[in-house]
């Protein structure tokens, strides 16, 4: 066990998630005080003692499912002389077939149902919301359609989609809804069913993901499996090729970003409790001790205004970045007193106002794709123009306190870059920061032309992952 | 296993007679004691409850407002007959709200009554012994937790609202069990108390604290869940209804709203649909009552409109 529980929490660590040294003497400790013949308990154990972050609960599960499978628990079960496991888990396994068998694929001839069968039990599992049987199906399903073949070094995505494309999940979807739907045709009430159908499908496609994660695991062991399935941390996603689900999960990451930096805002501006030394005050005091100066005074801090000046490609390349960058200049506009926004494609257009007195970045996000005039010729992004037109109408409001931030690709699409007008904001401004979404080694391929604009930056930043960007965020505040 | 029980290693090193019994026997009895307080549990709940006992650490509860988090420190007082002391946390709170602080008035009086029978160097360092005792402090919850005799249930409330500084203040607590007084040197529990503590998530709590807390995510409960939630906290109210509720605060939950409805507000919406005597939700009572679970204005009607395909008639 304790051997497993080494190898389970160095998984743990290559995806990210911090496991400490006491974190994993806690967890030693706590498996020896539980039953470890059951399996959600264990689970809810190494939770409760290795992962210390909510969001970062579901890669530890997967990496769970990998490493205590439920049939190399139910083998280690049986080696143990123990016989009282769950009978719903062994009918689970008990329908699955080796992956061998799983080759003959919609010829029928190695499972024990036929297609019909299979899509009358599925039906009516899900009808009844029967998890037993769901489990049941789900193996048959994997056996039947997902044409498994043992030691490709895959994680299963292919498996999974070949499995559900067979099933026909939707015209299953319609026939639930029409047996729950007789004679209730009003708003809720359909409402309600479509969505309570929908969970069940969804619990349907996690049982068969989990049925071939463990046919996998059978086939290449926990350690190899792990790596295929490994999905990164919220906070490691690549922004720049996020998936939907991911991108709702980046954005629910964001949104305590602009907490975040007030906190740590605050935290300096506490620190710094004194201004420089007030001469006039302390002279005066030193009068009492005979003109020594024992006592010093200070001027009360003046905290920095800082002028933000943030300027964001929202073009179709970087169209996830720039959802992602549009919060983040919520987040900084909502605590800098003096923020002044900026979105450019080939236009620019000074955005400031449509963040005011927005509450919500996603609104503010909707108002600029609607109400920002950013497209002057063909649509492309043009950073030598857009730098042009700032350079011309707001470079006078420029003064050394302000910092502009740059967020883009750098991809020109072949225009002029421009960079001498860079070279004037940098020389006019405190300080330029420049935020790129593609990994530093694909700067400078292509049309992207980073290495013309970098040294008129005082940085470049690679900020393709929230962690990055939120390191960035520390370093501004 | 030869190693010494964790309980056991602890009541070692504070230096209990006893080591104090374990308060459950497995998981199953926390999910059927706290059920006999009228609490819900999962699997998890109850695991980490029993294992927060067994390895005698605090529990670090995370979730969306309104899940349960403090009911259920609550609710494990109530089941192990413990009395509950709670540090609500705010910004700004500090040693003296939350640790001991030294009863300023007494000490002056205990100074002023003791003058006239001398003014002698002796007589000075046996007062200064005296009025640093513990007779001349004020226990806050914190230390109270420690230095009492009867069983107790700590709940450190919304812990992300203090600032980081003042979380190290509890570090000692919550790994020791003891707290050390520059005046009076340490003070070691006399039993080893329940901690809880909540957050809101607010912000980010500091490696060191969470390293010291076993972990437990209350997220919002499934629909089955829920619905016993309804069916035992809601005095007569159907199991039609509650089913539907449920449901439709699933429904809810999984649109993108601002302030998603929370476990005690689904309460309150099932509470008001008994008294205005409902058995089933029509299309007519969730518009007009569902200002109850949503808080916002934009988020009602986005509701209505996709719950109920249409918007809000003017009223």
């Amino acid at each position: 066990m304790l051997n497993l529980l080494g190898d389970f929490i160095g998984e743990l660590r290559a995806a990210g998630i911090p496991v400490s040294m006491s974190e994993h003497v806690d967890a030693a400790r706590a498996v020896g005080v539980i039953d470890l013949g059951n399996r959600s308990l264990v689970r809810a154990t190494l939770a409760a003692t290795l992962v210390k972050d909510g969001d970062h609960l579901p890669v530890f599960t997967t990496a769970f499912d990998v490493f205590f499978s439920i049939r190399s628990w139910d083998s280690a079960e049986a080696v143990m002389g123990d016989d009282e496991d769950e009978k719903g888990e062994r009918e689970g396994s008990a329908g699955a077939t080796g992956p061998g068998q799983a080759r003959g694929q919609g010829g029928g001839g190695g499972t024990t149902m036929s297609a019909q069968e299979l899509a009358e039990l599925l039906y009516r599992a899900l009808r009844d919301g029967d998890r037993d049987a769901m489990r049941l199906g789900a193996g048959e399903a994997v056996t039947r359609y997902s044409g498994m073949e043992p030691g490709r070094p895959v994680g299963g995505t292919y498996y999974l989609y070949r499995t559900l494309r067979n099933l026909e999940l939707e015209s299953l979807e319609q026939r639930l809804l029409g047996g729950s739907l007789q004679g209730r045709p009003d708003g809720l009430a359909e409402r309600l069913a479509r969505d309570e159908v929908m969970a069940r499908i969804e619990q349907l496609k996690a049982e068969i993901e989990r049925e071939i994660r463990e046919r996998l695991v059978e086939d290449r062991g926990s350690k190899a499996l792990a790596k295929s399935v490994r999905k990164p941390l919220p906070e490691d996603l690549d922004v720049m090729h996020a998936n939907r689900d991911e991108m709702a999960q980046l954005e629910r990451a964001l949104r305590p970003l602009s907490r975040k930096l007030a906190t740590r805002l605050a935290r300096k501006r506490r620190r710094r409790r004194r201004g420089p030394v007030d001469l006039r005050h302390t002279v005066r005091r030193s009068l009492s001790t005979g003109g020594v100066p024992l006592d010093l005074r200070f001027k009360p801090p003046r905290p920095a205004k800082p002028e933000i000046f943030v300027i964001a490609d929202v073009s179709g390349s970087v169209a996830s970045f720039a959802r992602f960058t549009l919060h983040l200049v919520h987040a900084i506009s909502s605590q800098f007193s003096k923020v002044r926004s900026f979105v450019f494609v080939d236009g620019l257009d000074e955005v400031t106002r449509l963040f005011e007195g927005v509450e919500d970045p996603a609104d503010a996000v909707a108002r600029i794709n609607a109400e920002a005039d950013v497209i002057a010729f063909d649509g492309h992004s043009d950073y030598g123009r857009a730098l042009v037109t700032f350079h011309d109408e707001y470079a006078k409001d420029l003064t050394k306190r302000s910092t502009v931030l740059i967020l883009g690709d750098a991809r020109n699409n072949y225009h002029q870059a421009h960079a001498e007008v860079l070279a004037d904001l940098h020389y006019r401004a405190k300080s330029v920061y420049w935020l790129n979404p593609e990994p530093a080694s694909y700067w400078n391929s292509g049309d992207s032309i980073m290495s013309q604009y970098a040294p008129y930056c005082n940085r470049v930043i690679e900020c393709r992952t929230l962690r990055q960007l939120e390191a960035f965020v520390g370093e501004l505040a | 296993m030869s190693a010494l029980d964790p309980k056991e290693e602890l009541a070692q090193r504070l230096g209990l007679s006893s080591v104090p019994p374990v308060r459950f026997d497995s998981p199953e009895q926390v999910q059927k004691l706290l059920a006999e307080n009228d609490y819900l549990s999962d699997e998890a709940i109850a695991s980490v409850v029993y294992l927060a006992d067994r390895l005698a650490k605090p529990v670090l509860i995370e979730g969306p407002a309104g899940t349960g988090k403090t009911a259920l420190a609550k609710a494990v007082a109530d089941s192990i007959g413990a009395r509950l002391i709670r540090l609500q946390c705010y910004e700004g709170l500090d040693e003296s709200k939350a640790l001991y602080e030294w009863n300023y008035r007494k000490q002056l009086l205990r100074i002023q009554a003791g003058r006239p029978e001398g003014t002698g160097i002796e007589e000075w360092s046996r007062l200064e012994e005296d009025i640093f005792a513990e007779e001349f402090m004020l226990t806050r919850p914190l230390l109270e937790a420690i230095t009492a005799t009867d069983p107790v249930v700590l709940l450190i409330d919304e812990v992300d609202r203090v600032e980081l500084e003042t979380e190290a203040l509890m570090l000692e607590i919550l790994s020791e069990y003891q707290v050390s007084i520059p005046e009076l040197g340490t003070v070691r529990a006399k039993q080893i108390p329940m901690v809880f503590l909540t957050s809101n998530n607010t912000r980010e709590l500091s490696e060191a604290l969470k390293r010291r807390c076993l972990y437990l995510y209350v997220g919002y409960p499934s629909v089955e869940r829920e619905r016993d939630i309804i069916l035992s906290r809601v005095p007569g109210i159907s199991q039609a209804l509650a089913v539907q509720i449920a449901q439709v605060v699933r429904s809810l939950r999984t649109i993108d709203l601002k302030k998603k409805p929370s476990v005690s507000e689904t309460l309150d919406w099932a509470r008001t649909l008994v008294v205005l005597g409902r058995d089933e939700i029509g299309d007519e009572d969730a518009t007009a009552t569902l200002h109850i679970l949503l808080k916002y204005q934009s988020d009602i009607e986005r509701a209505t409109k996709e719950l109920l395909g249409r918007s809000r008639p003017v009223a």
